[in-house]
């Protein structure tokens, strides 16, 4: 296969291995901890290495995950204190864990291949260079079995847990009361992201984790009603974000996982916008006729409330409804022109009459409140 | 290593000084601007903010060409308020939490950035080395220049915060209340954002990223168990993050192989867990002590519940009751004998013969008068069991 195939090849296992567990990050509102995880990992791998002096021993991954899971465990102490609160919590651990790590780095690992700069950004574009050989037999690169792994595992457990992560996600009250524990499914959940994290972390670097995680459940968010369509929109933006992403790396010769990054973003921006029920467009255009309706509504009712009695000619001029209602002139403009051409009033003289159908509406719209 | 040392090393080493004055700077501004994020559960928008800066740093530098520090913060700051600002359009008008909106803002520039500057790193002719400076930091390499910045910028941000002092906390505590009275708070919001984006930037060079954003938080939350006054608050979160700015620089500077930004962020959190465990009433050891002194005295109050009921039960009012009746009484909890003492210290209960004990004229008193207080409208059939 040749390299920029496999390079696609790991872009798309990392990506849809990284979007599965952040779809409950993001509904648990925790997806800030993904970037507290992928920080403190480094300090993992940095006392792993201090213990084994291998870079490749896969100790090292047992240490990182440790660490992301350690992240996780002491910023839910420090909230269970009261004394901080959840947003202050992270941004108290993964800071101190990670000067530790950077301290450690210069003080005793010296200059082996663990500078923050790899690590902080990560380089997809070697991943054809460190290969798995079975009995000589060359079977590609090994972050697509690594990878290829933790994802069947993420996909796995969520498949075996889907219940329980969902009930939780939701309404972590009745979970507990249902006797399912949120604990522990937060602990199995902290350990999906943190290996994930970790696996990621040689190819995407510790900050684009993030994006990863993040960036395909929220746009998801933005588009799907239910869970199940939420994991398959989220799988589908980061499987073709990734793809798209390496185009657009190998054109502008930049970094690839930045570059699914920034494709990540654009497609979010998309969505933001453009999507049919959450989007910036439709939200604001229901939002406007909703005012518009109202509006017509406040319309029907004042004139229905003044149609009979001396006030009449008074209340219902067209020159002053504008005083009556607290609207501007512009304002009773158009939904006067509206609700004629509705069939809600008539002109007679200077004064607005409703006719029939527009006392029907008010009528309507009067017994809807006062049920 | 001695403090004598220290400061010694403090009065006469040059770069010294100009690290840790401009540390002292960042600590000061980080504290104090750091205190209304902390408040307003913004705490992480540092951390977003300065990822952030990433490609406005990066566009700065190919727009003009220069690694200035002034003209290199100012695009970091651009892109950081567009950063800020991204965050509240897309949770104001969007089902997406602000957890989600900083992560996803946060990455994507991040990622932009990253894509600007290996873009950048394989043009030819660009002289681009040392903008990665920008986000990992190098404290110990602050030049006069940077701390000229870091003081201007840091001494403005605070000094319009403390113009809008009325109205930053009217928002921070209160923004229903401050929009009726006719403030402008959307205005204010992005003003307020904007100052904790100046004090943000100005430590990217000096700290890097993540340590910049860690400036922001700890002093703050460590401030914040101190007290329940905002402007106290603020002035002991400045004085905590200069303190640790300070005492991170010179550490870092007597130590081979000790990065200052690290080291001045470990100093903060030191602040922040001593802070957690001893302030004075919030701190986890008053928590424990309060507990601890409750427990005792509840344990002291039941016990002579115990003999009141017995009393009453009791054809004789001073017939001596067994310790086996007691402990039955009280459910086995531990350390009857003990409470015995010191009730019989305070001269509450006296022994009768072995082993047995009756209320004193004043305990009796007491125990009615405990009882009572426990269930006010049960007084006067005794103890509840």
């Amino acid at each position: 296969m040749n390299p920029g195939l496999e390079i696609q090849m790991v872009a798309v296992i990392v990506a849809a291995a990284c979007a599965l567990p952040g779809i409950f990050l993001v509904l648990r509102r925790m997806a800030l901890l993904s970037d507290a995880i992928s920080h403190s990992v480094l300090l993992g791998i940095v006392l792993g290495y201090m213990v084994t002096r291998d870079l490749a021993s896969p100790w090292l991954v047992a240490a990182a995950t440790a660490a992301g899971v350690a992240t996780a465990a002491l910023t839910e102490l420090l909230r269970r204190t009261r004394l901080v609160h959840n947003d202050a919590a992270i941004g108290l651990v993964f800071p101190a864990l990670f000067s530790v790590a950077v301290i450690l780095i210069s003080r005793s690992v010296g200059n082996v291949h663990l500078d923050t700069d790899a690590v902080l950004m990560g380089e997809m574009a070697f991943a054809p260079f460190n290969r798995l050989s079975i009995a000589g037999f060359d079977a590609g690169p090994v972050a697509v079995w690594v990878m290829g792994g933790i994802l069947l595992i993420n996909a796995a457990v969520m498949a075996l847990l889907y219940k329980e992560l969902k009930i939780t996600s939701f309404d972590p009250a009745l979970a507990a009361a249902l006797g399912l524990s949120p604990t522990l499914v937060q602990g199995v959940l902290m350990t999906l992201v943190s290996v994930t994290a970790v696996g990621a972390f040689d190819a995407v670097g510790s900050i684009l984790v993030v994006a990863f995680m993040i960036v395909p459940a929220a746009t998801a968010l933005l588009l799907a009603e239910r869970l199940r369509a939420m994991i398959a929109w989220s799988l589908g933006i980061a499987v073709a974000s990734a793809v798209a992403g390496y185009h657009v790396a190998v054109a502008l010769d930049a970094n690839i996982a930045g570059a699914i990054a920034m494709t990540l973003g654009a497609v979010f921006a998309v969505a933001l916008v453009l999507s049919p029920r959450h989007g910036v467009v439709s939200v604001a255009v229901r939002r406007w006729r909703q005012r518009r309706l109202f509006m017509l509504q406040m319309l029907t009712i004042h004139l229905l409330h003044h149609e009979t009695g001396d006030e009449a000619g008074r209340e219902c001029a067209e020159q002053t409804l504008d005083q009556h209602l607290g609207w501007s002139p512009e304002q009773v403009r158009v939904a006067v022109r509206r609700a004629l051409r509705d069939g809600l009033v008539r002109r007679e003289g200077p004064l607005l009459v409703l006719t029939d159908a527009g006392r029907a509406r008010a009528g309507e719209v009067l017994e809807g409140l006062t049920v | 290593m001695n403090l004598i040392a220290l400061v010694g090393n403090l009065a006469t080493n040059d770069t010294l000084q100009v690290v840790a004055l401009g540390s002292v700077g960042l600590g000061l501004a980080g504290g104090v601007l750091g205190t209304f994020a902390v408040l307003r559960r913004q705490s992480l928008l540092g951390d977003a903010v300065s990822h952030a800066a990433l490609p406005g740093i990066v566009l700065a530098f190919m727009l003009t060409g220069t690694k200035a520090p002034l003209v290199l913060v100012v695009g970091a700051a651009a892109a950081g308020w567009l950063a800020t600002l991204a965050v509240l359009a897309i949770t104001r008008h969007t089902r997406i939490k602000d957890d989600t909106a900083l992560g996803v803002v946060l990455s994507v520039f991040f990622g932009f950035g990253l894509v600007l500057l290996t873009y950048l790193q394989r043009q030819p002719s660009a002289a681009k080395a040392g903008l990665d400076r920008f986000l990992f930091g190098q404290a110990a390499a602050m030049l006069r220049g940077d701390v000229v910045v870091i003081i201007a910028m840091g001494g403005a941000a605070i000094a319009v915060l403390v113009a809008f002092w009325k109205e930053f906390k009217l928002l921070a505590f209160d923004p229903d209340y401050a929009a009726c009275l006719g403030y402008p708070v959307r205005i204010l919001d992005v003003l307020l954002q904007s100052l904790i984006v100046a004090a943000i930037v100005i430590g990217l060079q000096a700290v890097g990223v993540v340590l910049m954003s860690a400036l922001l938080v700890a002093p703050a939350a460590a401030a914040r168990q101190w007290t329940d006054r905002l402007g106290v608050m603020a002035a002991l979160a400045g004085l905590f993050g200069a303190g640790a700015g300070m005492l991170g620089a010179v550490i870092s500077s007597t130590t081979e192989h000790l990065p200052a930004g690290p080291s001045i962020v470990l100093c903060a959190s030191t602040i922040v867990v001593v802070s957690l465990l001893a302030a004075p009433n919030r701190g986890i050891i008053w928590q424990v002590l309060r507990h601890w002194r409750h427990q005792r005295r509840l344990g002291l109050e039941a016990l002579l519940c115990d003999l009141l009921e017995l009393a009453t039960h009791h054809h004789d009012p001073e017939h001596g009751h067994s310790l086996s009746a007691l402990a039955a009484m009280s459910g086995g909890r531990a350390g009857l004998k003990r409470r015995l003492r010191e009730l019989h210290a305070k001269g509450l209960v006296r022994p009768v013969g072995a082993g047995r004990w009756t209320l004193t004229a004043a305990g009796r008193i007491e125990a009615a008068r405990v009882a009572a207080s426990h269930h006010p409208a049960r007084h006067e059939d005794g103890c509840p069991t």
